[in-house]
């Protein structure tokens, strides 16, 4: 190169000026007059506002409107001990059920090719398209008495419907879809090279996906787990289906919550659900967390 | 080690990746296939590394038959041209992976893992970056510390497909010498992909020249440049004025007009005349075996490329010494100091 820049200002002022004209392009994409904006942000502010924010002060202030001794002892009631134990417990088997599932399907789609990949994607969107009563329905078909493997249960003695396994299965399928709609994307962006490379370096099939594909794919792992385990532990309609709700062994937390609402045992009623708020409250903050890193992942990405 | 591939082919639905290839690289040799996007370099190097599988035919390595093997067992090093580094470790990490994936058995101890690494990125001149991330490297970084990792298995024989073309030009060139003098010192038969003539002509002992899954020529550079096998290679290798022409009773006519050229030799039809574009003499009108008007001329480099209307119909672009200024609307002779003519339309 030949030219040079004959000459540079103090790169202070140069420095100002690129400032100046960054606010002046901001100002100049806003074209909506100020009223507009105005109207604007509030509309979307109060909507907010009566719809998220005020139901959410509505159950911890229920909660709590006996005092703080009142909200402890309906928390610490036999019934509700077991209704957390049992949602704890069904949450934990969906999620690792979830988990291989997903991973297996997510693999299956975004590494290979076969007939009726398609099919397959529409597919794994099933569980959110349909009711989730219609789910719980299904597994009443299935394995309840007049069901298709209802005479062989009972034959041999297995209960699934109105106990541990029927809510874990219908919690299983109307959560499915989470963990591998969460790395479905992520797989496919990344390809199969990282992979190619690790087995032309010599390493078995296992240890490539343990120190290759499974750290690349951690963020969007605990994503999915993270979504998948809030829908569990929440979910009411397909739960309410299969559960028989027998007080003390086969309700969940969101049934607990009902059947004390209908009692008028609101401060009981409350407390249970505040727990679920929270836990709603938590995954906010985890997912975003989550997002962060799954950014990072792509920026790492992009070559 | 020689690498050895015999009547390969390869269908993906109904494309032909691979049409019959048949191909023998020497111990020590440094092969370039060339040729354009489609034309089957790329599948025939990731045949060789087992990351696929031909349809019909034989890959030999070290006269062994390869396609018993799996990708694992082949002990070939193979680079990306995206890299394909593993983004969650340290470039120490990436150039150790084929030493810590070893069988026990046969696997180093850390120390020896180390001292082994710290050659690799000694040798690739990157030592300072062991404990960067990958993303933290620029592209010509990131593909130097992707051959250290393929080196680090000690290969029996070394693929890059592309290994260049994700870096901007003057990278390139850099790793282009790079490369060569690399390959100098560790002598491993390697054969690499690019769909570019320049980095495959300077780089390479022996160019491959691919299109539509076939072969059209193999040989040193100096071959494929100066007496190119095909009309493709002629076309596809330095720059080339192409004009249609026809073959009859000894005459060679573009259009209806008759060409002063020799037609010595030539099967008559319709056929295809190749010019190196500074291989056009520039005459006074009248003095060669074409005539044109010069319609405008760019000034660059050594020469001058000024673009000629022949009075046939055709415009060609040629480049002329600058010893001789031209302007637009000059017009002028053009005779050509070597050609070829191939049959075929």
């Amino acid at each position: 190169m030949t030219m040079q820049i004959a000459h540079s200002g103090p790169l202070t002022s140069s420095d100002e000026r690129a400032r100046a004209r960054e606010a002046l392009a901001r100002d100049n994409l806003r074209t909506e007059p100020k009223a507009v904006r105005i109207v604007v942000i509030t509309i979307a502010i109060t909507f907010l506002t009566v719809f998220v924010v005020l139901p959410l002060v509505v159950v911890f202030a229920h909660a709590f409107s006996k005092g703080i001794a009142a909200y402890f002892a309906a928390l610490a009631e036999p019934e509700a001990l077991a209704a957390i134990r049992l949602t704890l417990l069904v949450a934990a088997i969906s999620v690792g059920l979830n988990l291989v599932f997903g991973l297996v399907a997510a693999w299956a789609i975004a590494k290979f090719d076969f007939p009726g990949k398609t099919f397959l994607i529409t597919l794994i969107d099933l569980p959110f398209s349909v009711s989730p009563v219609i789910s719980g329905l299904v597994f009443v078909l299935l394995f309840g008495a007049q069901g298709y493997f209802g005479g062989w249960l009972r034959d041999h003695d297995i209960q699934i419907l109105f106990a541990v396994p029927g809510i874990a299965l219908a919690t299983t399928f109307v959560t499915f879809p989470f963990v591998a709609r969460a790395l479905i994307p992520l797989m496919q962006e990344q390809g199969t090279q990282e992979e190619e490379a690790a087995i032309s370096l010599g390493a078995t099939g296992l240890q490539t996906f343990v120190r290759v594909t499974l750290p690349n794919i951690k963020w969007g792992v605990l994503y999915g787990v993270l979504l998948c385990n809030a829908r569990a532990m929440g979910e009411f309609g397909a739960v309410s289906v299969v559960s028989g709700h027998i007080r003390g062994e086969t309700n969940t937390m969101p049934l607990l919550v009902e059947i004390l609402y209908n009692e008028y045992q609101f401060v009981a009623a409350f407390a249970i659900a505040s727990l679920l708020a929270m836990l709603a409250l938590i995954t906010l903050i985890a997912k975003a967390v989550l997002e962060r890193h799954l950014d990072e992942g792509q920026d790492a990405n992009d070559h | 080690m020689t690498i050895e591939v015999r009547n390969l082919v390869k269908t993906f639905g109904s494309f032909k990746a691979l049409d019959g290839v048949d191909l023998k690289v020497e111990s020590g040799e440094l092969v370039a296939l060339l040729g354009p996007s489609g034309s089957g370099k790329t599948t025939l190097l990731r045949i060789v590394a087992g990351l696929d599988w031909p349809d019909s035919g034989e890959v030999l390595i070290n006269g062994e038959d390869a396609l018993a093997q799996g990708a694992r067992e082949r002990h070939v090093g193979f680079v990306f041209q995206h890299y394909a580094l593993f983004r969650h470790m340290t470039v120490f990490e990436n150039v150790a992976f084929g030493l810590r994936v070893q069988p026990r058995a046969v696997r180093k101890d850390e120390a020896a893992i180390r001292t082994r690494v710290k050659e690799l990125l000694d040798l690739v001149q990157l030592d300072w970056l062991a404990d960067r991330y990958p993303s933290q490297l620029s592209g010509g970084q990131r593909q130097r510390i992707a051959l250290a990792r393929a080196l680090a298995i000690e290969p029996r024989i070394l693929l890059l497909d592309e290994p260049f073309g994700a870096l901007d030009a003057k990278v390139r060139k850099e790793l282009r010498k790079w490369l060569r003098s690399l390959h100098h010192e560790i002598n491993v038969t390697s054969i690499f992909v690019t769909h570019d003539q320049e980095e495959a002509l300077e780089v390479a002992n022996r160019v491959v020249v691919m299109d539509k899954g076939r072969i059209e020529q193999i040989g040193s550079p100096g071959d494929v440049y100066e007496s190119p096998a095909s009309a493709f290679v002629h076309g596809f290798i330095g720059e080339s004025i192409e004009l249609p022409v026809q073959v009859e009773g000894g005459v060679i006519r573009l259009g209806d007009r008759p060409l002063r050229l020799a037609a010595d030799g030539l099967a008559p039809g319709a056929s295809k005349l190749f010019v190196r574009r500074h291989d056009m003499l520039v005459g006074p009108p009248g003095s060669g075996a074409f005539e044109g008007a010069v319609r405008h001329v760019r000034n660059f480099g050594p020469v001058q490329r000024a673009e000629v209307a022949l009075s046939g119909g055709e415009t060609i672009e040629i480049d002329a010494p600058r010893d001789k200024e031209l302007r637009a609307g000059d017009t002028v002779g053009l005779e050509p100091r070597r050609y070829r003519i191939f049959a075929g339309a």
